[in-house]
């Protein structure tokens, strides 16, 4: 068999990369959990009366309890293996963050393990973000006059 | 309707997420960090406070809100104490957000034993 005539074969056979799989279950299990997000907010305000604002906070709180309670029995590993950004970009993927960090480094001790190295994936968010505010609130001052 | 919408739009961050993942050799961190930044940079001409309107919980569940979150607690005490409100206001909103996972994340971790 000539080279070129294998090359076509393997090529025939090898699956491509799901890239577009990947993008469709992410679209979909993020869709999911923004209308979970939605309904929280919902029902938040109507069961205990609140703003929507604050009841937008009871559902960060609420997620971020998800996140890391899932985490913890050992589900959210593989529904992050499964669902890749559509659980990372939600502040889930925060939560897990913490969470996982937590659990690993749990074995070296209180402080020098789980205290030292909590942010260790999730803290590079909390670095940026704030840097990233602070520049364009100074920008949002100077420019666009507060 | 709100409820679509709230589907498209964090649907469609996560879309973004995945494709930027799968096509460079970026890791999540570093998507998560640039979601962030976005969030606060869309923050400076009031554009996502839009989309909170418009898509509801959907805008508020994705990490740009987090961004969003603390350029906005900073803006309300720079409107009492100017510049310096912007080093007191800034974890104003997302404290919520972060206590929890803290909080959350230590308890749990003394209970649980990591899983394989």
């Amino acid at each position: 068999m000539e080279k070129k005539d294998y090359k076509k074969l393997v090529d025939k056979y090898t699956p491509n990369a799901p890239r577009f799989k990947n993008a469709i279950i992410a679209f979909l299990i993020g869709g999911f959990m923004g209308v979970l997000g939605n309904f929280l907010i919902d029902a938040y305000s109507f069961y205990f009366n609140l703003s929507s604002k604050d009841a937008g906070v009871f559902m960060i709180i609420t997620l971020v309890f998800i996140g890391c309670f899932l985490t913890c029995l050992g589900f959210f590993d593989k529904w992050v293996n499964f669902a890749k950004c559509g659980l990372i970009v939600p502040i889930t993927g925060f939560a897990h963050a913490c969470q996982s960090a937590a659990l690993e480094y749990r074995k070296e001790g209180l402080v020098t393990g789980i205290g030292a190295n909590m942010f260790k994936l999730a803290g590079s968010v909390i670095i940026f973000g704030v840097v990233s505010a602070y520049i364009f609130g100074l920008l949002r001052i100077f420019v666009m006059g507060g | 309707m709100i409820y679509f919408n709230a589907f498209l739009f964090c649907g469609l961050v996560c879309l973004i997420g995945q494709i930027i993942l799968d096509n460079t050799k970026l890791t999540p961190g570093h998507i998560t960090t640039i979601f962030v930044i976005v969030g606060a940079f869309l923050d400076v001409f009031n554009l996502y406070d839009k989309l909170v309107l418009w898509a509801g919980g959907g805008a508020l569940v994705p990490i740009t809100s987090f961004g969003h979150l603390l350029i906005h607690g900073a803006m309300d005490t720079v409107n009492n104490f100017g510049i310096m409100g912007l080093f007191m206001g800034m974890f104003d909103l997302t404290s919520s957000g972060i206590v929890a996972a803290i909080v959350f994340s230590f308890l749990l971790s003394l209970i649980f034993q990591p899983k394989d």
